[in-house]
């Protein structure tokens, strides 16, 4: 039996906006398996960021259930939500949300510090992952004087920091230029191959397409299709026309 | 499905942890501190100045030694006019809505920096520590300097006012009058000062902080200012 990692259960999600009530999730149901590459798509407002959220217990669902490790979101404590974003989740967002008054090297020393892990060991710590992303010469350097590309760099060695089974990215590309997209892109690929971490990517970024082990398009809170990837290589054309907008060209 | 390691709950960080996050938060946000810093400067030095001017003037007054520009005419039992008691309550209003103010907008352009801490896995109460630790030194100093400055408008004024006498019974220490009211002393106005500045401080800082911890992260980080 495949190893599910993250399973949602009819999930609902709605908002309040005065008198109106916005339903953004309208009963999602996804499985996802460990090791995957997922990219979650669809146009902005059709919710996948909203499921993102969920998933990532950044928010709580209006109705329904999210399991992840099978465990039920919903019954864990504040202290076990704090435990589970610290431990078993990174999260890469589109506008980086890297702490502006900590260098590259504090803002990964952060998860390590909640962790409770030691100064020697984590500052240890922060040095290689800031080297495996490729900023071991800029490591004390602060946001602010960093590229976007460096910036979503530092997003990514933070989000590795505590060792997660789940990498979650917003949009993690759709602040950067194609170039630096593909990058970011090629090493969120590599970290999903070498090391086994399930990603999870909300995106519309055509270049996303490739690397995906699995794409789940979302379309007005609901999932409207799940595609594989020998299914995708046909369809690729296709895509491109159906969703068009910021993607830029598929190479 | 397969069930994993449970989830552990999150660890407590000491002390020393949060006061070091929140010094460094301080310092390499120097500039936008001292302008927070400086609205509590402002308020306490405003409030400070107005009571210390008054405490000179009653002193000077009990002395036999009076203003020549004030005379005193329309004075209460206590010997304060109701004119200083408005000065007062207005200084305090001013200094209370002042610092409550540039607190809530230290701290609401921070939201998103809560979201992401909670993202990275701290706890509402770290979070709430952090903005604790920020405001009463920012609270505390900025009062002090205040409360300083404010004295010595109020001895500059009463220079003008008094000349060289003021030395002579400058009320520094609490005193009682034979008329039976008290007297603060200017020692105390300024003890005054800074405890009300940091409370100021604390709670105009804390308790949007607090708002905030609770929300969820993904609330938080969407909060635009």
């Amino acid at each position: 039996m495949a190893d599910i990692v993250v399973k949602t259960e009819d999930v609902v999600k709605e908002y309040r906006m005065g008198s109106n009530i916005l339903r953004a999730l309208d009963g999602i149901n996804i499985e996802i398996e460990r090791g995957e590459y997922i990219s979650l798509m669809g146009p902005s407002g059709s919710g996948k960021s909203t499921l993102f959220n969920m998933i990532g217990a950044l928010d709580q669902p209006t109705e329904g259930q999210v399991y992840i490790d099978g465990q039920n979101m919903s019954q864990l404590s504040q202290r076990q939500i704090a435990a589970f974003r610290c431990h078993r989740v990174g999260y890469i967002f589109q506008s980086y949300n890297l702490l502006p008054v900590r260098s590259a090297h504090g803002n990964v020393t952060l998860p390590l510090i909640f962790a409770g892990m030691p100064e020697k060991q984590r500052n240890e710590r922060a040095e290689k992952l800031l080297d495996m992303v490729g900023l071991g010469d800029r490591m004390y350097h602060l946001p602010d004087e960093l590229s976007g590309g460096q910036c979503q760099r530092v997003a990514i060695a933070r989000a590795l920091a505590n060792d997660p089974s789940i990498i979650l990215a917003d949009e993690p590309t759709a602040n950067l230029d194609t170039i630096t997209g593909r990058e970011i892109i090629d090493l969120i690929k590599r970290l999903n191959r070498e090391q086994g971490v399930t990603v999870i990517s909300a995106t519309h970024d055509l270049k996303m397409l490739d690397v995906s082990d699995r794409i789940v398009d979302i379309r007005d809170g609901l999932v409207e299709r799940v595609r594989n990837r020998d299914e995708i290589e046909i369809e690729v054309g296709d895509v491109g026309g159906e969703h068009d907008g910021d993607a830029g060209a598929h190479d | 499905m397969q069930q994993r390691a449970p989830i552990e709950e999150q660890i407590d960080l000491p002390f020393v942890e949060s006061l070091r996050i929140s010094f460094q938060s301080l310092k390499i946000r120097f500039g936008r501190s001292i302008i927070t810093t400086a609205g509590i400067t402002l308020g306490i030095a405003f409030l400070v100045s107005v009571w210390t001017n008054n405490e000179i003037g009653l002193a000077l007054q009990e002395s036999g030694r009076q203003s020549t520009i004030n005379t005193f005419e329309d004075t209460t039992e206590t010997g304060i006019s109701t004119k200083d008691i408005w000065l007062i309550i207005m200084s305090l209003i001013v200094c209370v809505v002042g610092i409550a103010n540039s607190m809530l907008m230290a701290v609401t352009e921070r939201f998103r920096e809560i979201g992401t801490m909670k993202c990275l896995g701290a706890l509402d109460g770290f979070v709430v520590r952090l903005f604790l630790l920020e405001s009463g030194f920012q609270g505390f100093s900025g009062a002090l300097i205040g409360a300083l400055i404010g004295t010595l408008g109020a001895v500059l004024l009463g220079l003008k006012d008094y000349g060289l006498d003021l030395f002579f019974y400058f009320p520094l220490l609490p005193a009682q009058p034979e008329d039976g009211t008290m007297r603060l002393g200017v020692i105390v106005i300024i003890l005054l000062g800074c405890i009300l500045g940091m409370i100021l401080a604390v709670i105009g800082s804390s308790f949007p902080a607090w708002r905030a911890a609770k929300l969820p992260p993904a609330e938080a980080m969407r909060t635009e200012v």
